[in-house]
């Protein structure tokens, strides 16, 4: 078997057993080819997790401005969308809805945007572990887990209060 | 011992590398640090260094070294320290390390703790990446906090309880009293991630759909749900453009369609609400049009009415209209769906789709293909084919394949006349010639060669083709081989149907050596020349010129080439008595057996009949010359034809199914009156009076046992048999599939050959999905045609994908019911 034969039979078969995910896995990259956050919801070792990344990189990259957000890839659905210098690739399941996928990133967009108030690529790359704090609050297992932004960003306020106080307060902590 | 750099002092220093070189001796350096502070148990640092482990992880250094320190992170009692724990395990573990279940402990421990984010942590990572046994050891935990009245950790759980029934289906029914009040929440969040979790449940297992259907009366609840969030007015918290939380409406939608599926009152109670989200649902904004893209999708699903279904389908034609163009490409491949159950429907967005072709998007290019064929019938075929020759000259070169069989497939069932037919297999031929199958030029020449009055205008055309351009071989293979059958009507001017060309007999052997000696010429054009030439001594004058030829090949470095000339120089020689008789004109050919699924837009209702029965087919034999060819042209017995219609899948099924029969040859050619020159559309049953549906009112066929075929591996086969009538010699089997299995069978094909004596044909199936649990069959009928009454054997070949795997399985079937044969 080819090299892409073997590896497009086993991404079938991850797709396979993990059928019902929304979301596989979320990249966000530069429009130099460089990975700013990786969050995988299928279990990979590192070497197929760089494999699949450099080959979608390449080819989400080499789409024209004129080509709509969807894309089938080796089995896979990928929504992926451009936000100034930053593209978020989003590979998701056949029965998945791309138009609700796209809502998605762009909640994250805007949470990212609240947070750090007018949010830019050098933002996520010096604060890469609060992009995934907050994209562990939005998100939890490949599905949205709060459909309000303003409990998202609640959530990641009084955590870094948490964090920043230097322990963990004795009282629980209402929402 | 200085403190270890600060996180973003690193990153600031990495970025200032100017080469990757200067970027991988800094890490070295940081790791080397980083190492020894490891080594020296620093506590206190211990949370910046791994944070600087995962940055220079991003970047695609190897880190393995910071897991033990992941987890001593997240067993320490500050929260940054979990926080990046937590993170740094989710990065650097995963299920396959042993080291991952060491944190099975500390989680359980953090899901007890008293401060909700810390639960929050340890909820996210576990729904997120952990394993089996973990999932295992958790789930009472995450059973309890499912049941809690604390909406940020109830909802996280929710989705936890989601990861660990992926991972441990068994421990589905554990969660399920904690669902039982799920939906009075008023928390969104809790909501949504519950709709998910009942989504799960209901997709994994029929007991639990039929359990939410019936005794939690799920669709009433949803339906109210969605209702509210409809009509309610604005709230700013879930507000998106306009729309109320769209993503739980979607999640709703989306469990209605699972509700509703094969159940006839689920789909009743929902049919109000999806009419109403499908009219007023705002479409200016992406988000609008995500949920009526569910809502159509649920629709097309469930059993719903026919008026709802039109609703659907021109929201889906509205959508084509669309300037977004991902509202066009969902538009596309929802139709590409649903185009074979309500084609009615689908047709009257024809034009739009036809549009689409011209689109700059590829991928909506390509569906808009796919669609386009599919819409082909008998009406609209002259003017589909104009637009779909005209996108297969300036599609891009990944198109030209597919568009090629897809017209010559077409153009093959619904051809209003073999002039038209021939011109449009030239037009294919001349502009996407060199991309067109291998196996299309031995189909174009039988069907060239079947074409029988149209072979002065076939011969004439290619010639012209020939002076233009040599380079494309599937066309210079075809004109070669037609020169050399009828280079006589050629040089004869004998044309009809245009202006004759005036040509010479040298003028067209000067084309074939031309052939021979180009470059362009692959080895097997080169063979369809030579022989074309050979061909030609028996009907040109100039026999001494082909002669040369012949004799100068004999001596070809090409083996293949050498071989031929050598034995058609023989045929001057030795044999010359037997070259006449060798070379003559082909006859009529058979077609061969395709017992493939065929396609179910034949009788849409809209061909028109296509049988003329003056001339019944002529039953001709393999081995006879063309000379007995005229003898059953005044056509005598007349036996009744079964012919099986070309798959609509460019890659024939029909050759696998001879290697599986051996030799099963379906008797019978086109009739040469004005009739298409194909096998039509409609069967030649109506030689006999027979509808195309069969009758099956036979009272004796009621008698038929129904028997079980095929039982292997969860796939089961069932045959049930009538009677059709009034051919008592045709016997209507209908098949069952089931699949007993856990998960769906896709892509399944039923394929079916029987001995000589027998004729077979199949219709085209239900669908070629099977679904788990026995959810439903697909069904698919066969007609068998048993003259003789003999025993009636089958051989069956089935192949589907289960799981993501490809299954192929031959089996005989041999417990056929005495009746259904005699």
């Amino acid at each position: 078997m080819s090299s892409y034969n073997a590896f497009s039979l086993f991404l079938r078969m991850l797709s396979a057993t993990h059928s019902f995910l929304s979301s596989s896995f979320m990249l966000l990259f530069s429009r130099q080819g460089k990975l700013r956050l990786q969050k995988w919801y299928v279990p990979l070792c590192d070497k197929e997790k760089k494999k699949i990344t450099r080959e979608l990189v390449q080819t989400v990259l080499a789409r024209k401005p004129k080509m709509c957000s969807f894309l089938e890839w080796r089995d896979l659905k990928i929504v992926y969308k451009r936000y100034a210098s930053l593209y978020f690739c989003c590979a998701i399941e056949d029965q998945d809805n791309e138009l609700i996928t796209l809502e998605i990133i762009h909640r994250y967009v805007e949470l990212l945007d609240k947070y750090f108030g007018s949010v830019c690529e050098l933002d996520i790359i010096f604060n890469f572990e609060k992009a995934y704090f907050i994209l562990d609050e939005f998100l939890l297992g490949g599905e949205a887990q709060e459909t309000s932004k303003k409990n998202v960003l609640k959530a990641i306020e009084q955590a870094d209060l948490l964090q920043e106080s230097g322990g963990i307060d004795e009282e629980e902590l209402e929402e | 011992m200085p403190a270890p750099i600060r996180l973003r002092e690193l990153i600031r220093t990495i970025r200032t590398a100017r080469t990757q070189a200067e970027e991988r001796e800094m890490i070295q350096k940081e790791c080397a640090a980083i190492r020894s502070s490891f080594r020296e148990e620093d506590n206190t640092y211990r949370c910046r260094n791994v944070a600087k482990l995962l940055y220079m992880h991003m970047l695609g250094y190897p880190a393995h070294f910071g897991q033990l320190e992941c987890l001593k992170l997240i067993a320490s009692q500050k929260f940054t320290d979990k926080r990046i724990g937590y993170l740094g395990a989710m990065l650097l573990l995963d299920e396959r390390q042993d080291v991952h279940l060491l944190m099975t402990n500390c989680i359980k421990n953090d899901l007890n703790h008293s401060t909700q984010y810390v639960q929050g942590l340890a909820l996210c990572t576990l729904g997120c990446m952990g394993s089996s046994e973990m999932c295992r050891d958790l789930a009472g935990e995450v059973e309890k906090l499912l049941k809690t009245s604390n909406s940020y950790l109830r909802k996280k759980a929710a989705l936890c309880a989601v990861h660990v029934i992926r991972k441990v289906p068994e421990l589905m029914e554990m969660f399920l009293p904690a669902t039982k009040n799920l939906l009075s929440e008023k928390n969104h969040g809790v909501l949504h991630t519950s709709v998910v979790l009942l989504t799960e449940m209901c997709e994994r297992s029929p007991d639990m759909l039929a359990h939410f259907r019936k005794n939690e009366k799920l669709v009433p609840q949803l339906v109210r749900i969605l209702k509210n969030l409809i009509m309610s007015g604005y709230s700013p918290e879930h507000d998106v453009s306009g729309i109320s939380d769209p993503f739980l409406q979607v999640r709703i939608l989306r469990l209605l369609r699972i509700l509703g599926r094969s159940d006839d009152d689920s789909s009743e109670a929902m049919n109000d609400i999806l009419a109403q989200v499908a009219t007023n649902t705002e479409t200016s904004k992406n988000v609008g049009n995500a949920i009526l893209y569910e809502t159509v999708l649920t629709i097309m699903d469930i059993k719903s009415e026919s008026g709802l279904r039109v609703l659907a389908i021109n929201i889906l034609g509205r959508f084509l209209l669309n300037n977004d163009k991902n509202i066009r490409y969902v538009a596309l491949t929802s139709l590409l769906k649903t185009v074979q159950t309500d084609h009615n429907a689908v047709q009257r967005h024809r034009s739009t789709i036809v549009d689409c072709l011209k689109d700059l998007d590829v991928s909506i290019k390509r569906r808009a293909m796919e669609l386009s064929f599919a819409l082909v019938n008998g009406n609209n075929i002259r003017g589909m084919m104009k637009e779909l020759l005209y996108f297969l000259d300036s599609c891009d070169p990944e198109f030209k394949a597919d568009c090629a069989s897809g017209v010559f497939l077409a153009a093959e069932k619904y051809a209003p006349s073999k002039r038209w037919h021939i011109d449009t297999i030239m037009r294919v031929l001349t502009t996407a010639g060199s991309y067109v199958r291998d196996d299309s030029v031995p189909n174009l020449i039988q069907l060239i060669t079947n074409s029988v009055e149209m072979h002065a205008y076939t011969v004439q055309r290619l010639y012209k083709a020939l002076l233009d351009d040599i380079s494309q071989q599937p066309l210079v293979q075809v004109a070669s081989w037609c020169i050399g059958e009828y280079g006589d009507l050629l040089v004869s001017g004998q044309c009809e149907e245009e202006e004759p060309i005036q040509v010479t007999e040298d003028e067209v052997l000067d084309v074939l050596e031309g052939l021979l000696v180009s470059n362009l010429s692959t080895p097997v054009t080169r063979g369809y020349s030579l022989t074309a030439i050979m061909k030609l001594s028996t009907r040109f004058t100039s026999v001494n010129r082909i002669k040369k030829v012949v004799s100068i090949y004999g001596s070809s470095i090409d083996v293949e080439l050498q071989q031929r000339a050598v034995e058609y120089n023989a045929l001057f020689k030795k044999y010359d008595h037997m070259r006449p008789a060798l070379l003559e004109r082909m006859p009529i050919m058979e077609k061969s057996a395709s017992n493939g699924p065929t396609e179910i837009v034949q009788t849409n209702g809209e061909t028109e009949p296509s049988v003329e029965p003056k001339h019944p087919p002529p039953v001709t034999q393999p081995a006879n010359q063309a000379n007995d060819l005229l003898d059953l042209l005044g056509g005598n017995d007349v036996v009744p034809v079964i012919q099986t219609t070309m798959p609509t899948k460019p890659a024939s099924a029909g050759g696998e199914l001879l290697d599986l029969l051996g030799d099963l040859s379906l008797s019978g050619g086109p009739a040469p009156a004005p009739a298409p020159s194909v096998p039509t559309s409609q069967p030649p049953f109506l030689l006999d009076g027979l509808s195309s549906q069969p009758l099956f009112n036979d009272i004796a066929a009621a008698a038929i046992p129904p028997m079980t075929a095929y039982n292997k591996n969860g796939l089961k086969i069932d045959f049930t048999f009538e009677r059709a009538n009034p051919n008592p010699n045709i016997a209507v089997i209908t098949i069952h599939a089931s699949n007993s299995t856990e998960a769906d069978m896709t892509d399944f094909v039923f394929q079916a050959a029987v001995p000589k004596t027998f004729q077979l044909q199949l219709l085209s199936p239900s669908s070629n999905v099977v679904p788990a649990l026995n959810q439903g069959t697909v069904t698919q009928v066969i007609r068998v045609l048993n003259p003789q009454k003999q025993q009636l054997r089958m051989r069956i070949k089935l192949t589907y994908t289960l799981k993501g795997s490809p299954v192929q399985d031959l089996a005989e079937v041999n417990n056929f019911p005495p009746q259904s044969w005699q």
